[in-house]
């Protein structure tokens, strides 16, 4: 049987004496999309910093693609990454460079395509994410959902296999929720990635994914198909699913 | 039973102030270390070092120069009116050269680009280690060390030196406009004197500081901004850190690196 994409095995992390994760239990299988939910604070997003190895985790263990992470030195790490992409909740992108160089940076850094090579790419994620045309515009300059998906065409830029979401559609209206949303889908289909989803947005969640994780207490709670989740009867699962429905 | 709590206090309070000295140490120490060690592997990050030569170098040469004219008058002023109770001072420019070269130069240009290029840095840093572009660079493969920490700590450590030599050369000449105009010191007697007495081991003393001195308001800088927490309000503090923190070093710095170059001469 082959090895899930991301394995986390007993994972635990404090920060501060406050216990954030117990010891997560997770697999998540190639080419699967998986949605963690949960309340503020839970450690959603510490989580999707423990897969990419920006934190390493106080016990327990990770795997990527059947590699263990857990032990490795960051010099070690940084190859590993090539295979995850990673949407930060503030899209993160470089603000003293343009959107061109934003998304030539790993490819620059990785790989020995020219610039030529380099410019046909940019525009190729730049019309996946549905924004061509803007690669001279500086960060400053892109609204809140130009640049999530800026982020998104950065992130996708190596062809990763792995693609981890942070509150993808957290901060903006209703109409970029569902182009991200689309975007998340869509991404799936032409490049066949694995993604982890974290969001607060159950509507989302439910349209993206094909399973769905509860993160309670520092522990993965319930984990089923969406189906499953979306029909629960488990007091945990409906409470914040309706809260969260309410909310929006 | 109240001075016992008090004296508890105290210790508890002291305990917490060497523990977070010694991380910062460790915490420097290893910073700087992997910047060492980052730097001397290809590739090396040339276009991002003459990008750094102009935020370090170039923007900093006026605040520089302007400085130095102005210590090199006041210098000549109160030199001349210490000589003069000797009958000395026509040798004003010795003691203008050797104290511009040697100590003020140095030391002057380094508190200010420490403060302007360091504040800089750390806010730089700072602003993107909250919006969490550090993260994105690491999650991209790539190591924030070598593309932010290594041609900031690089170029402070070697523009520096050439900000010093123009502060040096301006000061002397600031000192010898105001010898002239407020003394009668001869242009060309001040100048002779200066050739004839400067020796190259003053000027490599002054200049061989700066390297150390670039190296400290770099690596306090980078540090300082890659270790800012809490937002804004928590940039702000890492900014005021880094110019009180690269001042302090420097100038502590600045004795034992003169004692050293002293023992280097011979002295």
């Amino acid at each position: 049987m082959a090895d899930p994409a991301i394995r986390l095995s007993g994972v635990r992390k404090t920060f501060d004496s406050l216990a954030v994760l117990q010891g997560v239990d997770l697999e998540v299988a190639a080419g699967e999309t998986i949605t963690i939910i949960g309340g503020s604070g839970t450690g959603k997003s510490v989580l999707l910093r423990l897969i990419i190895g920006l934190i390493k985790p106080d016990g327990g263990r990770i795997w990527i693609d059947g590699e263990e992470i857990t032990p490795l030195p960051e010099a070690r790490l940084l190859p590993i990454r090539r295979k995850v992409g990673m949407l930060f909740q503030g899209s993160a992108l470089f603000d003293s460079l343009t959107v061109a160089e934003n998304i030539a940076f790993p490819l620059r850094e990785h790989t020995r395509m020219g610039e030529g090579e380099i410019r046909e790419r940019i525009q190729e994620v730049l019309g996946l994410v549905g924004l061509p045309g803007v690669e001279e515009k500086a960060p400053a300059d892109l609204s809140g959902g130009m640049k999530k998906r800026v982020g998104l065409a950065r992130a996708i830029a190596l062809q990763p296999r792995m693609i981890l979401y942070d509150e993808p559609t957290t901060g903006l209206d209703p109409s970029n929720i569902e182009k991200i949303t689309e975007l998340i889908m869509g991404l799936k289909e032409k490049l066949g990635v694995t993604s982890v989803v974290v969001t607060h947005d159950m509507q989302s969640a439910f349209k993206v994914s094909d399973r769905i994780a509860l993160l309670h207490e520092g522990r993965i709670a319930v984990t089923g198909p969406v189906a499953e989740i979306e029909h629960s009867n488990l007091t945990l699962v409906r409470d914040f699913i309706s809260g969260q429905l309410e909310t929006r | 039973m109240t001075s016992a709590a008090g004296a508890r206090q105290a210790v508890v309070a002291l305990g917490d102030r060497a523990t977070r000295l010694v991380g910062y140490v460790g915490g420097v120490s290893i910073l700087a270390g992997q910047t060492f060690y980052q730097g001397l592997f290809p590739p090396y990050p040339l276009r991002l070092i003459l990008q750094q030569m102009d935020h370090i170098g170039v923007r900093s040469a006026a605040i520089c120069a302007v400085a130095a004219v102005f210590t090199g008058l006041v210098l000549a002023l109160q030199t001349t009116y210490g000589l003069a109770r000797f009958g000395a001072k026509a040798y004003v420019g010795i003691v203008v050269s050797l104290s511009m070269v040697r100590e003020l130069g140095p030391v002057l240009t380094a508190l200010l680009v420490g403060g302007r290029v360091g504040s800089g840095i750390t806010a730089e840093l700072g602003s993107m280690k909250v919006t969490e572009q550090i993260d994105a660079m690491r999650a991209l493969g790539a190591s924030p060390i070598k593309k932010l920490v290594v041609p900031r700590v690089l170029t402070a450590m070697m523009v520096l030196p050439l900000l010093t030599l123009v502060a040096d050369v301006l000061g002397i000449l600031g000192g010898m406009v105001m010898s002239q105009w407020e003394f009668n010191v001869d242009y060309h007697f001040y100048i002779n004197t200066v050739l004839q007495n400067l020796k190259p081991a003053d000027l490599l003393s002054g200049l061989g500081k700066t390297v150390f001195f670039g190296f400290i308001i770099g690596i306090v800088g980078c540090y300082e901004g890659l270790e800012t927490t809490g937002g804004t309000e928590g940039l702000g503090r890492a900014t005021t850190a880094t110019v009180v923190t690269s001042a302090i070093l420097v100038l502590i710095s600045d004795f034992f690196l003169t004692k050293f170059f002293w023992w280097l001469e011979g002295w």
